[in-house]
Formats: C-alpha cells, sequence, structure tokens
C-alpha cells in the first residue's frame, strides 16, 4: 500500500535540526569542532590571519593574547597537535596549561564536564581538546560555554590538521592565494589512502577539500574502507585500486593504520603493503609530480617507505611547519571571535 | 468507593465501536453507565466530571516502560514513573524486567506490585525470560504468571541462542505467556552507539547494522512458524516485536502474520520521529537502542502505523539520571524517557499532520496493547470494565517542557516540542491520578 498521508523523505519537524553542513557553533562563534563549523569566508580569515601572524614580529605578536589563558586538554598521546598548539598560543602570549589523561584527575575518575567546569573556574578562556571519544568536543563545548577547538575526536575529525593540509597545498598549487572559493582547487584531485575509517584526518580532508572544488579520491581495503565512506558528503570517491588512484592525483595523503582502533580487525600487514604502501617506484611511475603528505605519526616502511618520507616530493615536515601557523590563527579567533576583532 | 459521572464528553472506545457524545459513570473502580448525555442515572452525591469539547477515552496502555525499581531508584520509582504515566494520560504500564536484581522471581514481581510502592496506574510486570537476563536459564514462567507477569522478556538484551529462545517460545506458550524479543544481533552491535550507515560513518561512530534488527526477527519468526507445529492443542505461540525500528523487521512482521503467525509489533514514537541525523551533535538524548534509524526506515514506521501492520504505540519510557547523559556520546545509556509526550505527539503527527483517524490512534494506544498482552478490561470503556478513563482536549496545542516532567528523569529529546491534545484528568479505576492545573495554561 503507497503512502499516502505521511510525508516521504521529509517531517518538518520542531525543532529541526540544522541540515545545512556548515554552521557555526551554537555556543561559542570561536569554537572549531568540525569543519562544518566554518564557512569558506571563515576559512579564508584564518589562512589570512595565519599569514599574517606568521610574518609578525614576535614581540608584537606577543602582545595579542598577553596573559590571557588557553588550558590545552589532552585524553591521548600527541606530538605535533600538543606542541604545535601549545607554541601557537604562547606565540601569542598566552600562558597554557597543560591536562593530559595521566596526570590528573582524570585518572580518579572525573568527567569530562567537570573536568572543563574546573578548567573554566580556573580561568581558561578556550579549552584545547584531544579525546578518544568521538563528539567530545561537543559535550565540553555545551556544558562549558567556552569556545572549544578540536585537537582530534576518536574516530570523528581534526580540523585544525585539514587546514594546515590546505594551507601546505595552496602554498604549492596555488601560491599567494588565501582567500578560497568554491573553485580554488577545481581540477586538483586528492588520494587519500589507507586507513580511512579510522582517520579523523581523512574525515575532515574530505568534508574541507570538495568544498573547494577539489575531488577527493580515497583509497584503501574494505577493512579500513567502507564503500559508505563515499556517501559521507559531495565529490568523495572510493577507488580499491592504488596506482590507479595515484595516476589520477595531484596530492597524495597517506595514513597510518590506526592499531589502537582496529578492536579485533584481522589485517595481513604484508598484504597491505603490497596493495597500498607508497613507494618510490610506484610515485615515479605513476605520481612523479604529486605532493606527497602525511599528517604523523608516520610508521616508515608501513604506508610508506622511508625514502617516500625524506624524498622530494614528501611535504611531511612542512606540514608540521604550517601547523603553527594555522594554530596561531585558531586560537587567536577563538579567544576574539566573540568581540569580533581581529585586526592586523 | 465514589461514584463519578462523566458528562457531556466525546467517547471515542475503538474497542467498543463507540464513537460519540455520551455519558459514563464509573463507579466501584468500574465502568457502570454508558449513556446518551444527561440520560445517566447516577447518584446525587456522584462527582461530577464536565467534559464538555473533550474527548473522552479508555486510559492509554503503555506495554514497554522501565520504571527501574527495584535497584535504580535514582532514574526512576515506581511512584514518579506512573505519576508521569498518569499525566500522559497512561492507566495502565507494563513494567520491564531488567531492574537491579532482575525480576525473575515471583517476590519482585509481587514487590513491585505492591501498595507501599505508591502506583499512580496500574503496574503489569514483565517477567526476565531467563535468569539475570543472560539469555541461558529459563526462568520459572509458572511461577511468575501466578505472581502477575504479563509476558516474559529479556529486554535490554536478546535472546541470541536459537536453542534457548525456543525453548522460551514453549515454554511461555505452554503457560499463556507472550514472548517479547529485544530483536538485537549482539554479535553485530559490540561497541556501536548509532544506526550504521554514512551518518555514523561521517559523524566516526560505529554503527549497528539493519541485519542486527530484523535477522533475529526473521530467525524468532521461523521458530515460531516451527514450534507451532509441536505446541499441540489450542494454545498459540505469541511472538511480540518490541520497539520495531527497520523497514524489513516490519515487512517481516508482516509477512509472518500473512502467513498465519501470531506475531505483533510496536513502535515508539522517537522511531515514527526521528532520524539518525538527530545524532549529529552528539546530543545523547538522540541515542537509545534500537537506534534512530535511516529516513527510510523511519517512513516505514509511519507506513507500518498507518496501513495496521504495527499493533501499538510504546514508548520504551527508559529514565536516566542527567549525570549519566552527560557523558560522551559513545559513553552514554540508551534511551529516552516518552510517557508523557507520547500522546502528544501521536495526535499531532498521526492525527492532525498524517490524517489517521482520532480512534485508531487511541486504539494503537490502548485497545490494541491491551489486547495484546490480554490484559482483560483495560482499554475500552464499555460496561463493566475497569474505571480507566483519559479525557483530553483535542484541539489543545502546547508545549513539552522536560523540566515539568513528573519523571525523575528529564531525558527526552522532545524538550520545547510543540504537542496535540493536553489531557485534563486520568482515572485510573475510578480514582483520578492526575489532573491538569488549567491555572498554567
Amino acid at each position: 500500500m503507497p503512502l499516502k498521508n505521511a510525508p516521504s523523505r521529509v517531517v518538518p519537524l520542531d525543532p529541526a535540526p540544522a541540515t545545512a553542513l556548515e554552521r557555526p557553533s551554537p555556543y561559542s562563534a570561536g569554537s572549531v569542532l568540525s569543519v562544518g563549523n566554518l564557512t569558506l569566508e571563515a576559512v579564508s580569515e584564518i589562512l589570512a590571519l595565519a599569514s599574517l601572524l606568521e610574518r609578525e614580529d614576535p614581540l608584537e605578536r606577543a602582545k595579542r593574547l598577553a596573559k590571557r589563558r588557553v588550558a590545552l586538554l589532552f585524553y591521548e598521546s600527541s606530538t605535533r597537535t600538543r606542541t604545535s598548539f601549545e607554541l601557537a598560543a604562547k606565540g601569542l602570549g598566552a600562558d597554557t596549561t597543560l591536562v593530559s589523561s595521566l596526570s590528573s584527575s582524570i585518572e580518579k575518575g572525573e568527567t569530562l564536564k567537570d573536568t572543563g567546569l574546573t578548567l573554566r573556574a580556573l580561568g581558561a578562556e578556550a579549552i584545547i581538546l584531544r579525546h578518544p571519544s568521538s563528539g567530545a568536543p561537543w559535550l565540553l563545548e555545551r556544558e562549558t560555554l567556552l569556545p572549544v577547538l578540536n585537537a582530534g575526536d576518536g574516530m570523528h575529525e581534526h580540523p585544525s590538521q585539514a587546514l594546515l593540509d590546505l594551507r601546505t597545498m595552496l602554498a604549492h598549487l596555488r601560491p599567494g592565494i588565501e582567500t578560497v572559493t568554491a573553485k580554488t582547487l577545481e581540477g586538483i584531485t586528492i588520494a587519500i589512502t589507507g586507513d580511512i575509517l579510522h582517520s579523523r584526518v581523512a574525515r575532515s580532508n574530505m568534508l574541507l577539500l570538495p568544498r573547494l572544488g577539489a575531488r577527493v579520491i580515497l583509497c584503501g581495503p574494505p577493512q579500513l574502507l567502507p564503500e559508505i565512506a563515499a556517501q559521507a558528503g559531495p565529490g568523495i570517491e572510493v577507488e580499491r585500486d592504488f596506482v590507479r588512484a595515484l595516476a589520477q592525483s595531484q596530492v597524495v595523503m597517506m595514513l597510518r593504520i590506526q592499531a589502537e582502533r582496529l578492536a579485533g580487525l584481522q589485517l595481513d600487514l604484508e598484504e597491505y603493503k603490497a596493495g597500498y604502501q607508497l613507494t618510490e617506484a610506484l610515485l615515479a611511475a605513476h605520481a612523479p609530480k604529486a605532493l606527497a603528505m602525511h599528517p604523523g605519526p608516520i610508521v616508515r616502511g608501513l604506508e610508506l617507505t622511508g625514502e617516500v618520507a625524506d624524498g622530494p616530493q614528501s611535504l611531511i615536515l612542512e606540514q608540521v611547519h604550517h601547523g603553527v601557523a594555522i594554530r596561531m590563527a585558531l586560537v587567536l579567533r577563538a579567544l576574539t571571535a566573540s568581540a569580533d576583532e581581529v585586526s592586523a | 468507593m465514589s461514584t463519578i459521572l462523566v458528562r457531556g464528553g466525546h467517547l471515542i472506545d475503538p474497542a467498543a465501536g463507540v464513537d460519540a457524545l455520551k455519558d459514563v459513570v464509573l463507579k466501584d473502580g468500574r465502568v457502570v453507565d454508558i449513556a446518551a448525555p444527561g440520560r445517566a442515572k447516577v447518584d446525587p452525591d456522584a462527582e461530577i466530571i464536565d467534559a464538555k469539547g473533550l474527548t473522552v477515552a479508555p486510559g492509554l496502555v503503555d506495554i514497554h516502560v522501565h520504571l527501574r525499581e527495584p535497584g535504580q531508584g535514582h532514574k526512576e520509582t515506581i511512584a514518579t514513573g506512573t505519576a508521569a504515566a498518569a499525566a500522559g494520560g497512561f492507566t495502565s504500564v507494563a513494567a520491564m524486567p531488567n531492574t537491579v536484581p532482575t525480576n525473575d522471581s515471583p517476590e519482585i514481581t509481587r514487590w513491585m506490585q505492591a501498595p507501599e510502592r505508591g502506583a499512580s496506574v496500574r503496574v503489569f510486570p514483565i517477567g526476565a525470560a531467563t535468569r539475570a537476563l543472560k539469555g541461558e536459564v529459563l526462568n520459572d514462567y509458572a511461577a511468575l504468571k501466578a505472581a502477575g507477569v504479563v509476558a516474559v522478556t529479556d529486554d535490554g538484551n536478546p535472546i541470541l541462542k536459537d536453542s534457548i529462545m525456543r525453548e522460551v517460545l514453549i515454554n511461555a506458550t505452554r503457560n499463556g505467556l507472550s514472548v517479547i524479543q529485544h530483536a538485537e544481533d549482539t554479535r553485530m552491535t559490540g561497541g556501536c552507539s548509532m544506526n550504521a550507515g554514512p551518518t555514523a560513518f561521517r559523524l566516526g561512530l560505529r554503527g549497528m547494522p539493519p541485519e542486527a534488527e530484523y535477522g533475529l526477527v526473521e530467525r524468532d519468526i521461523r521458530l515460531v512458524a516451527e514450534i507451532s507445529r509441536e505446541v499441540s492443542g489450542h494454545k498459540v505461540a505469541h511472538l511480540h516485536v518490541a520497539h520495531t525500528s527497520t523497514a524489513q523487521a516490519v515487512a517481516a512482521v508482516r509477512q509472518a502474520r500473512r502467513n498465519g503467525l501470531r506475531v505483533t509489533c510496536e513502535v515508539a514514537p522517537h522511531h515514527f520521529l526521528l532520524t539518525e541525523e538527530h545524532v549529529r551533535d552528539y546530543n545523547t538524548h538522540a541515542k537509545m537502542n534500537p537506534p534512530l534509524r535511516s529516513v527510510a526506515d523511519r517512513d516505514a514506521m509511519i507506513q507500518g502505523i498507518l496501513d495496521g501492520v504495527v499493533d501499538a504505540i510504546a514508548t520504551d519510557h527508559a529514565p536516566h539520571a542527567s549525570h549519566e547523559k552527560e557523558v560522551e556520546f559513545e559513553r552514554a545509556p540508551n534511551g529516552i524517557t516518552g510517557l508523557e509526550s507520547a500522546l502528544g505527539l501521536s495526535l499531532r503527527w498521526l492525527h492532525h499532520e498524517w490524517k489517521m483517524p482520532l480512534g485508531r490512534v487511541l486504539s494503537l494506544l490502548s485497545a490494541q496493547p491491551a489486547a495484546l498482552l490480554g490484559l482483560k478490561g483495560r482499554g475500552t470503556l464499555a460496561v463493566g470494565s475497569f474505571a480507566d478513563v483519559v479525557i483530553f482536549d483535542p484541539k489543545a496545542e502546547w508545549v513539552f517542557q522536560a523540566k515539568d516532567s513528573r519523571s525523575k528523569s528529564k531525558n527526552t529529546p522532545f524538550d520545547g516540542w510543540t504537542m496535540q491534545g493536553k489531557v485534563r484528568w486520568t482515572i485510573r479505576e475510578g480514582r483520578v491520578v492526575y489532573k491538569a492545573n488549567m491555572a498554567q495554561s
């Protein structure tokens, strides 16, 4: 029997969840929980601000957030992200404090809500959070009402990584461009390869880059790349054949296999390497001009060879470098977005 | 006990085929007269309820609630849960056995029904199908039934093993009890916190595949067909599928019925209204089990309700304390409250928006669930029935506020939603157990 009275597809419920992918956080304008919080205008502002801050005299820069308080709350280990957020905040003059799960009351069973409220009571004006559970930044923001920067949540997102990856790509593919539009990356194909399923870097990149006109090809074996990934957003395709993916791409982004999140998944590493390891020979044969990227930490000899990591096409350390500038922009924006005062 | 005359209301009693202006007389806990307006003979000292402009219907029956007692009084007590039920127009609720300890025994079954619990509405305990809900060892169904259970289930957990489910069905049927299955193949749902699909992928959450539900429903239906040939005589096995959420599960129930099997199902308001998209901000009030599904599944629930495959609307009222829900999405417990929003949502959406006749909506909330669990004298206001009545203003629109809920817990995704149909009086066995404070509205 056909459904006559009930509307298919649309139930205009109240209060309706916003369906637009891009919308700022409802609690704090300076929060970045997902790349979905950022319009292309906001991305452009962040890119411009990153460049401005990078060029600025360090002593002048350190006056921008002098003595303001930023908390780094890290429930997972991190080298690059933590250090660069810390350097970024300190470079702007802010006082930072690091709370990590192994040296705090988190060990005693304190909840994320209570830890967040405690940090706020100690004067934190923004919290940078890394957490093993997808969506944890939403909880922290809802409960503390502070600006929250997502420094990686579970298998969900890592927006600052996607922004620094974008800045790295633009520096090579669109030098000088900071104002991005829906066409900025037209004609550019990015192959994200490896453990897509567990990767927050992959999700942030696949949701951000197509909005600038890029094509994103996801590549990996079915255990690490479910077919539904192609439906995560527009402009995303799945390609199982690494060579075919390489041959189409101007950027090759390799990902680490996240052993800590495999949850019983069996993976034959030799088979994986045979199918998806990035080698000098593959690069030379199929993507001799492509930019080789990796969010780190890399596992040499697994997802890519040491020669590729150290080779001329590798931008891995450049990515790390761009991270500080992007994170300065994000921290500054987090503490000033409400006042709407981010000027030169 | 005094007499109550409900005067001048529009009586809708689908089971009795009544849909007209009637006076209803309640005495000694029973319905004693249904008469044309002004024609009822009553004692001069009868309490009179003026129901002019209001709908009078059989008290609602929710066959799926978690009252949390014994053992989890910080979430809900039988007193608070049934107070919420009364405010929502319910006069009977069937209480799930996943309490602490689980309701494995006649002692707990009796304890739940004892007057000391302070229940506003009638509580029908459902017994644990297997000891401690582990799906291994069957409880004593004859003893449970004698103590008052109306069905058996391991709700919260499935009865996974074929051999055990078979034994449960056979034993329950011999004892005249329905078997309620929480259909979730937990071998496919470990570590999962929402529906599987593109949304779960995008949100970085592990997803429960729809197969985990409908695969078990299909397995159970096969078992019902098999044992129907084995259990002799006039006893017919009855399988009831709890909180149905997938299109394929509804299709399997539809097919089983065509094949002459006694298989029924219920749908919760959140499964005919919400979808997995509501998880997008990791709101833990959008986390329940079964999870919110796809748009196609949600539409299949609506269709199943409209075309009659769905036998009942049941809330799966699952209170949790605020601190339990204010945690990371993956760590939050499953479930939402539902007793005070079920009627308002059903009337607003099924009746008002989707034009389902009012009598049919009320039937899904009273006559059909009562019949499904064999609750005699409930779900109808025919003379001689229990004096269980809900009187509501069918046209009133109001906004549901979680903070005003009578439930001990406020974990509802419907906070701030517009409802239709305001309950004015709830009468259980001839006693007013809820009366709206009209000064507020």
